[in-house]
């Protein structure tokens, strides 16, 4: 019989890991658990107020509001950007010059940072000096996405599909030069339609990664803020704030931190449960029956 | 069903071919019966993926024809020859079940249910995958995958033809074996033009009625399994079929004086037939590539004045028999002993019977049988002079 060493020296392996887990996660995460669980004035003065914050920020009809929206457009964008992504995938060319030049092309709105696609897009929809809004007006479309809120929910939908359709494309993209060439053949041979090929070969290949595709454009789309901060500043009204607009005003605006910490967990858990749902359903699905 | 002619065909991947090495196929013509169950063998990298590609209409061919009965089919596609081709890895349709896969090119073509029912059902008990098929096609594991693979080839009847691209490199040999037995039924039953690509002669001989041996792009001979080891057409028919292959060795047509003409290697002189000398003589080929199988090397038990003196290298005991290598003029050769012959060593005498030693021209084996043919019509242009 071999006698077995039993000591604790695994813990060390792990160290590493727990500490930069603890560095990047639970360290700053703590410091907004003390502030949703405490009432502070000052570094001197502060009161424990238990859940008050939490039952507080969960009551708020404006942040009802907002989680709303904030869902709806989430979906909306989800629901454009990934068919859009795949779509604009299949057309790219794969060989040649072609291949690399519509890869600059696709990747080139990646590039912009967040306040400047914002600023373009408040520009280009302008009715008086904007592209966009000249062209609405111009085929007759009373459009104007500062005063009307379906025209403003409407633009910072585009500029979104703008911004992120190109990273879903590339993902699919990828996804698809992995599939070898004897699958197409094989179902050449099988006599496979157009349809067939893309419902049979390619999307399961794709399923991979459009989860990091929609995972990725749902936690950042969740999470939105400077876009829309530029461009409309949440309005007209309060039509296009969406969640962190809210935390903000709340937390700098008016400079709850209590609530405005309880809120930020509460925002947290939402969308850690969303992609939680989501993957394991996923997953759940591509089991071998 | 349909027989398959390659008219001139040739097929290169480059651009801009210049030298005959640029071709991946170098132009050959070459006639598939229908219904005939063919192996093409070569080593590999010789083109043969490129050559069933071509057939199945997956590749287009840069130069030449292929016909399906006589009919040019170069401007149909794949979908439109009706052809199946299995690939060397497994390819199946992954979030499909088994049933699915199976049924799936009979789908395509509009066979009704009941009908893709029964022909599932039917591969499925050939193939051993009757409990498998309500399984999703993803859990399979690699030999299970390329019977499904094969039993997609295996469901449409009505084919053209069913093209096997190395199908059982993944498969373990004892399974291996099982299905080819399995294709060969198949082939007797439904009676389809069949080609299987290998790169195993054990395998070409054990499925195929004949044998098209390819080399660098040319199929240099098509014939049985024992046209292939008797008769080889080419050096490289020689030396790739057969264990071990064909020995090779260099000889000089020489004439002493008035005496006739004589083969030597070396020293010594290898018996031809006249005939063959007439014909070398023709030909001004004074250099030729002589080669004799291991099997049809005579080895003496004492010494022989007729015979050549050789010495014993080593001897190989494989089981059922022995490969003796021995060294004639300092080239290593080998002869095969059947179980009851004594094992020879040091000085020994061996011979080439005529009938079993070829002659080579770059290359190419000089067939005296057609040279017969050839003669005569020497002749009669003589007689004409
Ligand atoms: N798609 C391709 N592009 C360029 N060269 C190729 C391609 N496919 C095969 N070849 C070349 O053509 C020759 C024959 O290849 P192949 O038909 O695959 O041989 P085999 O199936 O006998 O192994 C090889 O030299 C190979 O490198
Ligand atoms: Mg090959």
């Amino acid at each position: 019989m071999q006698t077995k060493v039993e000591n604790n020296k695994a813990w060390f392996l792990v160290l590493p890991v727990f500490l930069i887990v603890a560095f990047s996660a639970i360290i700053p995460l703590m410091t907004v658990v003390n502030y949703s669980v405490q009432d502070i004035f000052d570094p001197y003065t502060r009161y424990f107020v238990g859940t008050e914050w939490f039952k507080q920020v969960m009551l708020d009809s404006r942040l009802h509001e907002a989680l709303l929206r904030q869902f709806l457009y989430s979906f909306t964008i989800l629901a454009i950007e990934v068919p859009l992504g795949i779509c604009v995938a299949l057309m790219m060319p794969t060989k040649g010059r072609g291949a690399s030049l519509s890869l600059i092309l696709v990747a080139i709105p990646l590039l912009i940072p967040w306040n400047v696609v914002g600023t373009i897009w408040q520009i280009f929809g302008r009715a008086d000096i904007g592209l966009f809004g000249a062209f609405m007006s111009g085929i007759g479309v009373d459009y104007n996405y500062a005063s009307d809120p379906t025209d403003a929910w409407l633009t910072v939908v585009l500029m979104d599909v703008w911004h992120w359709t190109p990273l879903v494309a590339l993902l699919c993209y990828s996804g698809l030069r992995a599939i070898p060439e004897v699958y197409y053949q094989a179902a050449r041979i099988d006599q496979a339609s157009r349809w067939a090929v893309f419902r049979y070969i390619q999307l399961p290949k794709l399923t991979n990664v459009l989860i990091i595709g929609v995972l990725l454009r749902f936690m950042d789309s969740f999470m939105i803020y400077t876009e829309p901060f530029v461009l409309t500043g949440g309005g007209p009204g309060s039509s296009t704030t969406f969640l962190s607009q809210s935390l903000v005003q709340q937390a700098i605006g008016q400079f709850d931190l209590g609530p405005a910490a309880a809120f930020s967990l509460v925002y947290f858990l939402i969308i850690l449960l969303v992609c939680w749902v989501f993957y394991t359903t996923i997953m759940n699905m591509q089991k071998d029956k | 069903m349909a027989s398959i002619t390659l008219n001139a065909l040739a097929h290169t991947y480059t651009d801009n071919p210049t030298k005959p090495e640029d071709y991946a196929i170098r132009e050959m013509t070459h006639v598939w019966e229908q219904g005939g169950a063919f192996a093409l063998l070569g080593p590999s990298g010789c083109g043969k993926s490129t050559l069933l590609n071509i057939i199945s209409g997956l590749l287009e061919p840069s130069d030449g024809e292929v016909l399906f009965d006589g009919k040019r089919v170069n401007e149909l596609k794949p979908e439109e020859r009706n052809i199946a081709q299995v690939f060397q890895f497994p390819v199946v349709y992954d979030t499909m079940t088994v049933f699915d896969n199976l049924a799936f090119p009979l789908r395509n073509i509009g066979v009704p249910e009941y009908k893709v029912k029964s022909k599932v059902y039917e591969v499925a008990e050939i193939l051993e995958l009757s409990d498998q098929l309500t399984r999703k096609a993803k859990g399979l594991s690699a030999d299970q995958k390329q019977k499904v693979s094969m039993g997609r080839g295996l469901v449409r009847d009505d084919v053209s033809a069913i093209l096997f691209d190395e199908p059982l490199t993944v498969i373990d040999p004892q399974l291996k074996w099982k299905l080819r037995r399995k294709l060969k039924q198949i082939h007797e039953q439904f009676n389809i033009t069949m080609v299987y690509v290998t790169h195993d002669q054990l395998e070409a001989s054990t499925f195929a009625d004949k044998i098209a041996v390819m080399y660098n792009g040319q199929i240099v001979q098509f014939g049985t399994p024992r046209e292939l080891f008797e008769n080889p057409a080419h050096t490289f028919v020689g030396y790739f079929i057969g264990s071990p292959g064909m020995n090779f060795f260099d000889a000089e047509l020489k004439s002493q004086g008035d005496q006739k003409a004589a083969l030597m290697f070396g020293d010594h002189e290898i018996s031809v037939s006249d005939a063959m000398l007439t014909r070398l003589h023709a030909m001004g080929a004074d250099k030729v590539t002589m080669g004799i199988r291991p099997e049809f090397v005579h080895v003496w038990d004492g010494k022989n004045n007729d015979a050549f003196p050789v010495d014993v290298d080593y001897v190989e005991d494989l089981g059922t028999y022995k490969i003796l290598s021995f060294l004639f003029n300092g080239q290593v050769m080998k002869a095969r002993l059947s179980e009851d012959q004594k094992v020879p060593s040091g000085q020994i005498y061996v011979s080439f019977p005529e009938q079993w030693t070829k002659v080579y021209v770059d290359d190419y084996l000089i067939d005296i049988a057609d040279q017969a043919a050839v003669n005569d019509t020497v002749e009669e242009t003589d007689h004409a002079n």
